[in-house]
């Protein structure tokens, strides 16, 4: 998967737990808290999504990781190399 | 035997909710329901070809689209329902009515408060006080040590009617407890009334309940109506599963529990400690009018009120209580169309085991005509009522409490008596027969377990006695303890592997 594609990726998560929320203009390199009304639930549900959806596992002490569009990019690109993107 | 990840006991608000998490993560989920209808305490009914809601007046925690941090916008996030598809029309205004003072309030906070510093100058900057420590204070966190409400309470309000006229709503839409609330239930439910407010969809609580049902089955749970569970299977100190009515035996990792703290206790075939039945029962009273309240001159949309100046939360001597109540005109929500039917609900705090007793002989009028409605005797109000009733067969008794209860409403709202067309009424007995809950303890056993955590692994408490009630409140619970004691794990177990 391609840098591109995993921010794809965690804006459709996004976009399905927050329907409410425009995900249309997310600045990558700001937390995503300081953007939108995400909590810690939101945040495991995040979590479990990327599990769903791909296989992914994120302990939990790596949620810290998933901070930012740009550090979700760092932290999954190995995780996510070769999958492919569900819309 | 069939296996199951998770076994919810109860298609309430809360066991919903659960369900639909669990599903959304591909756990295999079963809803078992006694019932042959689905919502619990706030399900709905037909009658003479009317459809009644059985609770909602209101829903609590109003948030608008797009408000940040608001638990209904936690809600919607957790459910993956949109705001609009909740269909919410918000209150005109409401009103705490106690002898001669009225305090209106709004889903715009600033109208209490206007209202608190015209009636009660010297208290102004008191409330301004209570309002600050009920907003900074973290009702979230679970394991915060209890405290009494009123103490604190009084740190701020030294006029012991403006605290009773607070304490009034709240405890009405929120308290297990009598006479008090715990401090951090007191936060709750004073954000969720008094900042937060009341909305309603058009359609009620069938609403609601569509759009949590069909979220359950499209995620793939399994509901089992007409299902009830007789006994929780315990091996050692674990929970392993059910066995329901009909014998069958259902196993799972996990059992979650909507059916209460005591009634939970008793399916693991433990005797409960006396205190933990909850003592708070209500009646309801539903009478149809011929025109919208409005034109009979009743313009709130909630009234709370006491004829007495202390109000006294606490379970009655008598049947019913009808010197305070809670009075209801869904109609007078802002809708986008005039209902069909156009009501006035009214709540009183009611003694189940007086109306478990009464012989149910009456239980149906011999005509079959049903309540009539009521005649305008000014002076039957519970005023001209010293001691306690005679033991009335118990369609008679309804018919009696029916007429007391809006007699004492009257003095706080329109006499809407003379245009009543058709009257409804459920008491501490129809709650019991349809939800199960003891002593029809509507807000369930004043112990309430923060955690869900029973002592039993794998067996958890949600809704009314985890401690967060109500429609929202309930739905949130079932939410936080599937996250917590399902989802959260598998999540944290990544790490050991
Ligand atoms: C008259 C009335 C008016 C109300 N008005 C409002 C209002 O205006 N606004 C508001 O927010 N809230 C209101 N409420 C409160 C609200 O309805 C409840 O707080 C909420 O619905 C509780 O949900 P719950 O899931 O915790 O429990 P419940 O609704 O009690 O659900 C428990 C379910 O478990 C089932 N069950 C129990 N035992 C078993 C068993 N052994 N096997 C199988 N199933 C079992 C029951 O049948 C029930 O369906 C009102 C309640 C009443 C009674």
């Amino acid at each position: 998967m391609t840098d591109e594609h995993i921010k794809q990726a965690i804006i459709g998560i996004i976009a399905d737990i927050a329907p409410d929320e425009d995900t249309g203009s997310i600045d990558p390199a700001v937390r995503l808290r300081d953007q939108m009304d995400l909590d810690s639930m939101d945040f495991l549900d995040i979590v479990m999504e990327l599990r769903k959806r791909y296989g992914v596992q994120v302990p939990d002490t790596d949620y810290q990781h998933l901070a930012s569009l740009d550090s979700c990019v760092a932290y999954l690109r190995d995780k996510m190399a070769g999958k492919q993107l569900v819309s | 035997m069939a296996q199951y990840d998770a076994i919810i006991i109860g298609a309430g608000m809360s066991g919903l909710a659960a369900g639909i998490r669990l599903a959304m993560y591909d756990k295999k989920v079963v809803v078992l329901e006694r019932h042959y209808v689905w919502g619990g305490l706030n399900s709905f009914y037909q009658f003479k070809g009317h459809q009644f809601d059985v609770g909602l007046h209101a829903l609590t925690n109003y948030a608008a689209r797009g408000a940040r941090g608001l638990p209904l916008s936690r809600l919607l996030k957790q459910l993956r329902i949109r705001w609009d598809d909740l269909d919410l029309h918000q209150q005109g205004f409401s009103a705490v009515s106690f002898p001669g003072v009225k305090l209106k309030f709004s889903n715009e906070f600033e109208l209490l408060r206007s209202e608190v510093a015209r009636a009660f100058p010297q208290q102004a900057d008191g409330f301004d006080a209570l309002t600050r420590a009920v907003r900074e204070f973290n009702e979230l966190d679970l394991e915060a040590p209890q405290q009494d409400a009123r103490p604190v309470v009084r740190r701020f309000i030294n006029d012991p009617l403006l605290e009773d006229m607070i304490f009034c709503p709240l405890m009405y839409y929120g308290s297990a407890r009598e006479h008090d609330m715990d401090w951090d239930q007191f936060v709750v439910m004073f954000k969720s009334i008094f900042f937060e407010g009341f909305s309603r969809p058009q359609q009620g609580v069938r609403h609601i309940l569509k759009l949590l049902i069909d979220r359950f089955r499209k995620a793939g749970g399994e509901l089992r109506l007409k299902t009830g569970v007789r006994r929780i299977l315990t091996d050692g100190n674990r929970a392993t599963g059910v066995e329901l009515d009909n014998g069958e035996t259902l196993t799972a990792e996990t059992v979650l529990s909507s059916a209460g703290l005591v009634e939970t206790e008793r399916m693991r075939g433990q005797e409960p400690g006396a205190q933990a039945t909850g003592k708070l029962s209500f009646t309801e009273t539903i009478s149809v009018l011929d025109q919208p309240a409005k034109h009979v001159g009743i313009e709130e949309t909630i009234v709370f009120f006491s004829n007495t100046a202390r109000f006294n939360y606490a379970q009655p001597a008598d049947d019913v209580d009808t010197s305070s109540g809670v009075i209801c005109m869904p109609g007078n929500f802002d809708l986008p169309s005039t209902p069909r039917d156009h009501l006035v609900r009214i709540t009183n705090i009611a003694n189940y085991d007086r109306w478990a007793a009464l012989g149910s002989a009456g239980f149906q009028p011999a005509s079959g005509a049903g309540l009539r409605p009521a005649p305008q005797a000014a002076d039957e109000t519970s005023a001209a009522h010293a001691g306690a009733t005679p033991a009335l067969p118990y369609y008679t008794a309804k018919q009696h409490w029916y007429e007391r209860s809006c007699a004492d409403a009257i003095s706080h709202i329109a006499d809407f008596r003379p245009h009543v067309t058709l009257v409804d009424m459920f008491t501490p007995r129809t709650i019991r027969h349809y939800t199960g809950h003891e002593g029809g303890a509507v807000y369930g056993s004043p112990k309430k377990l923060r955690t869900g955590a029973t002592g039993i692994e794998g067996l958890y408490i949600i809704g009314t006695d985890q401690g967060f009630l109500g429609i929202i409140g309930a739905a949130l619970s079932g939410i936080s303890m599937a996250n917590r004691w399902v989802l959260q794990r598998d999540t944290s177990a990544v790490e050991a592997t």
